[in-house]
């Protein structure tokens, strides 16, 4: 009986949460009982909200192809719109990663957030339940409403919470997501008008000419290419990355990234095959930039977030390329693995960037910079963190035994199925992101101490360590051991893999 | 003419005796009593909409010889209007009394626009729709004056009163014309005139046809009819936009549907081509203008024109879905200006015009809730989901996409996303600045309490639409 409004529960439980901290609030003062109240509260609401979804894990079937924990009511009559949700193998490993990262981001923000703290975490709930939601729904509209809403959680918490150069960000951030977003609103409402209604089952189910599968492909395309995001549209990612809070830039990195690439196999391919075929080269040759040129960017910078932020476009660019392999491999020699490969790297950059981003915060709550070169030698100060920096560094580099390799190695494998040269090309990010990272790595942690701040640096507290702590676990996890979570996607895939195949002009 | 006429005008017929009551009653009411005067206002409102109620047409009823007609249309935007006049007098009332404007002329006026609009509202001839715009209009002019020692004021009702009085000779004109060529004042008798003999479809018809539309395009403040509009809503006090900008609008959209689509339906081909340029017109100046603007009074004033360029494309498509859209993006349009311009005059106070865009800033700080508020209704006119402004755009794109419309439904999606960023400027002023000032907020609890269920609405009409969807779909059908 519960197992039916399982995801209900999942999506409104965070939602009702985050409104009822927005309506009692913390009283202005930070050190309040009041406020430190708002603060186990949020806690304790994403807590059984990761609960919950432990419970939908256990619940899960992974023989299951079709989509589980299916609700379905009528939502809005006159355009046939319908409340309807349900999880497949591709949407519950986006979910519990979600319902994984935002408790830790609750913990991460605890005392790091001066002003406002009932607004901060009633924000980050909110946002939860609306990426659930995404992740969830399988109508159209219901899929836009949760995709749009969850731009003004996120809007306000770089906004309010944010650096220096905030509101720039933060709108840059805003109006470059609602610019790709609308035309996917465009391609929907031309979908509706051809099947009566918003189901996306039914999107994919009708047949659509050549000339129409170009136009929403693209449509689609300008959509995920700004969240995920892809060069040329990545623009807005550094400097939403770099002025965001410690939690938005986690949030921002480990989920809000992964919504493109779950767009692409939750509605581009299997909406629009003949269209994804037709503009696979191009999708491919994007990756393959954003792998190559963005690794080049990262080896620059000299703030740290910022090279987290464009490490974190190449690391998708292996997401994009991985998905749109399949036609340039022959169906026999397991085309699906690409797509695997996409998959677990989404979950593992999740994991991997996420925790890169609190290590920087940690750094940030000590000594209010992040640049590069006001640090060094944190080693000598603070050993048990950079035990853990080094680590998620390694992961981040694709060091084999952490999630970040299992990804990435499937694609590339995948990739040298289809052309040497596309394996050729994505795999120089092991040398790239080698290098990045680790020239980061040095500069920040080894050597000498650097100044008198560096000196002063006390290590991780019990809170800190608790969340790096689980981080590392869960890469490593994954990285030893990813059966559970391929296991969990096979099925799903094999069935989508068969679809994306049949042509529907 | 018999005793059922009497009863499908009855909602007016008690209004205009109510007014008299009030008027006379004015008189006599002491000036610090002035108080008595807003509350028998309200009540004769809210007798005109319980005789709204009693007295709501089964179907289509046209009485008084044709000149008047009272159907499920005219009963929905009349409801509106009462309920919208109502929430005007409400904020506008703590703001009159703290700037000694406290007079009966406001109520009365308010009335007497009121008794325009459910006019026009049930106007099933040209002859009555022209004398209830133009008792509405009167009493528009003399509102923006109220104030009438305040120079902008002044100068903003004599800009509003030259340009209308042009306006309303232009209708005047393109009225003479179409009762010429079809002999009829009557939408219906127009109609079939129409269908009867196609060659009247022709020149001299269109010609008045275009008179028409300058006089509609001017009542609604459509590009190139605008230039009034911004420099009104900034010269007139706070209350008195919050009237023109609400309720006005309902009876714009009667004049527009009751000429166009009841009289002449016929001429769609003809009228649609110029109504779509104004309206795209419309879209594209309202929101690239309001970029630019610092005082939100012409902001909201130039997005009411961009809201209006979408609610005149809706028209467009000539479909029974897109008049209901353009009643459904009426409707929720005018709930989220009454809101907007319900905070400005909640952060004004005695001698404080809190008028520009800057006044907003740390509105988080000095108070969450309305901040809150204000945030829900900037994101609905942004049209960004869950807010009810996200369906309404979507119902219009919808319509649009229906009769083939791609580019203008991309140019439509694309204003908004330029339209998006002036009223997210308005959030990052209340959210991401510092406030300059630091004075608690002075409103009466009712005041709050409506402010607050007015915003709350729209997010709540986002989340369950389907009553007021079927409800707009069922009218127009």
């Amino acid at each position: 009986m519960l197992a039916n409004y399982l995801l209900s529960f999942l999506i409104w439980f965070p939602i009702v949460g985050g409104l009822g901290l927005l309506v009692i609030g913390d009283g202005g003062d930070t050190h309040s009982s009041q406020a430190k109240l708002m603060r186990v509260a949020a806690l304790a609401f994403t807590t059984i909200t990761f609960l919950a979804s432990v419970a939908l894990y256990l619940a899960f079937n992974n023989a299951e192809p079709g989509m589980q924990f299916v609700e379905r009511a009528p939502w809005v009559e006159a355009f046939n719109v319908w409340y309807y949700v349900g999880v497949d193998g591709i949407s519950a490993p986006l979910i519990l990663l979600t319902t994984f990262i935002t408790p830790l981001v609750v913990i991460a923000g605890w005392d790091s957030i001066k002003s406002r703290p009932a607004q901060y975490f009633a924000a980050f709930l909110i946002l939860e339940g609306l990426m659930i939601g995404v992740f969830s729904a399988l109508d159209g509209l219901l899929f836009y409403v949760f995709w749009e809403a969850m731009l003004i959680p996120m809007f306000l918490i770089i906004g309010v919470w944010g650096g220096e150069r905030r509101v720039y960000a933060t709108l840059k951030f805003f109006l470059y997501t609602f610019l790709g977003s609308v035309l996917m609103l465009v391609a929907f409402i031309y979908l509706y008008l051809q099947t009566g209604g918003f189901d996306l089952f039914g999107f994919m189910n009708v047949s659509i000419g050549m000339t129409a599968q170009k136009l929403i492909f693209l449509a689609f395309l300008i959509a995920f290419a700004v969240k995920v995001p892809m060069w040329p549209v990545h623009t807005w990612l550094p400097d939403a990355h770099v002025e965001a809070p410690t939690g938005g830039s986690v949030i921002l990195a480990a989920i809000m990234l992964k919504m493109g690439g779950y767009g692409f196999v939750r509605l581009s391919l299997p909406i629009v095959p003949d269209g994804s075929a037709y503009f696979s080269g191009l999708m491919i040759a994007l990756s393959l930039i954003a792998i190559v040129y963005i690794g080049f960017v990262a080896l620059m910078q000299k703030d740290m977030k910022k090279l987290i932020a464009y490490s974190s476009i190449a690391h998708m660019g292996f997401v994009t390329l991985g998905m749109f392999l399949l036609w340039s491999i022959a169906a026999d020699t397991g085309a699906g693995l690409g797509m695997t490969g996409a998959m677990v790297q989404m979950i593992s950059h999740g994991l991997i960037s996420g925790a890169m981003f609190l290590c920087v915060g940690v750094m940030y709550d000590r000594m209010h910079s992040r640049q590069i070169a006001d640090y060094g030698g944190v080693a000598n100060t603070m050993p048990v963190f950079a035990a853990f920096m080094v680590l998620f560094s390694m992961a981040n580099a694709g060091l084999p035994g952490t999630s970040g390799f299992v990804g990435e190695f499937m694609v590339i494998v995948a990739s040298f199925k289809a052309n040497f040269w596309y394996a050729f090309l994505a795999a120089t990010t092991l040398i790239l992101g080698a290098a990045y990272t680790l020239w980061m790595v040095k500069r920040v942690l080894y050597g000498d101490v650097a100044n008198d701040n560096v000196a002063e640096l006390t290590d991780l507290n019990s809170r800190e360590f608790i969340v790096l702590a689980i981080l590392a676990a869960s890469v490593l996890l994954v990285g030893l051991w990813p059966a559970p979570l391929v296991d969990m996607m096979n099925t799903t895939i094999e069935q989508l893999m068969q679809q994306i195949a049949q042509s529907k002009l | 003419m018999n005793f059922m006429d009497y009863i499908a005008a009855a909602p007016e017929m008690t209004l205009l005796g109510l007014i008299c009551v009030v008027m006379i009653a004015d008189l006599f009411i002491e000036n610090e009593n002035r108080i008595v005067t807003f509350w028998l206002s309200m009540a004769s409102l809210l007798v005109t909409g319980v005789v709204l109620f009693a007295t709501a047409p089964e179907a289509r009823t046209v009485v008084f010889y044709g000149a008047y007609v009272s159907d499920p249309l005219s009963q929905v935007l009349k409801l509106g209007a009462v309920a919208l006049v109502g929430v005007s007098f409400l904020y506008a009332r703590d703001y009159l009394r703290a700037n000694d404007l406290h007079k009966g002329e406001y109520y009365l006026l308010g009335l007497f626009g009121l008794l325009g609009m459910m006019i026009m509202m049930s106007a099933n001839s040209l002859l009555p729709m022209y004398l209830g715009l133009e008792t509405l209009a009167l009493s528009m002019y003399a509102l923006v004056a109220i104030d009438r020692h305040n120079v902008t004021s002044a100068e903003s009702a004599m800009k509003y009163f030259l340009l209308g009085a042009i306006a309303s000779g232009a209708l005047l004109y393109g009225i003479s014309w179409v009762y010429g060529v079809t002999g009829s004042l009557q939408f219906h008798e127009i109609a079939a005139a129409l269908s009867a003999d196609p060659g009247l479809n022709n020149l001299p018809l269109w010609f008045g046809l275009a008179f028409l539309i300058v006089g509609i395009a001017f009542k609604f403040g459509a590009v190139p009819f605008h230039m009034w509009l911004p420099d009104v809503y900034e010269g007139a006090r706070t209350p008195v936009t919050l009237y023109l900008a609400t309720a006005p609008k309902l009876a714009a959209l009667a004049l527009l549907y009751r000429v166009l689509v009841d009289g002449l339906g016929g001429l769609h081909d003809t009228w649609s081509t110029m109504i779509m340029f104004i309206a795209v017109l419309s879209i594209l100046a309202g929101n690239f203008i309001a970029i630019a603007q610092t005082n939100i009074k012409r902001m909201l004033g130039y997005s009411t024109i961009s809201h209006v360029g979408f609610i005149l494309l809706a028209v467009y498509t000539g479909t029974q879905e897109g008049y209901a859209a353009a009643l459904f993006y009426t409707l929720t349009y005018v709930v989220a200006a009454a809101g907007a311009f319900g905070i400005v005059i909640l952060l004004s106070r005695r001698g404080y015009e809190a008028e520009l865009l800057s006044d907003f800033k740390g509105l988080n700080a000095r108070s969450p809730w309305f901040a809150l508020m204000m945030l829900f209704l900037m994101f609905s006119m942004a049209g960004v989901p869950p807010f009810v402004g996200f369906l309404s755009k979507l119902y219009v794109i919808s319509a649009v996409l229906e009769i083939g419309g791609i580019g203008l439904a991309v140019m439509m999606v694309l204003a908004s996303v330029v339209g998006a960023f002036y009223y997210l400027r308005v959030i990052w002023y209340m959210y991401f600045e510092q406030n300059e000032d630091q004075a608690v907020l002075q409103a009466s609890t009712e005041t709050r309490l409506v402010l607050s269920l007015n915003s709350i609405a729209v997010l709540a009409l986002g989340i369950v639409p389907g009553w007021l969807l079927a409800l707009c779909i069922q009218v127009i059908a």
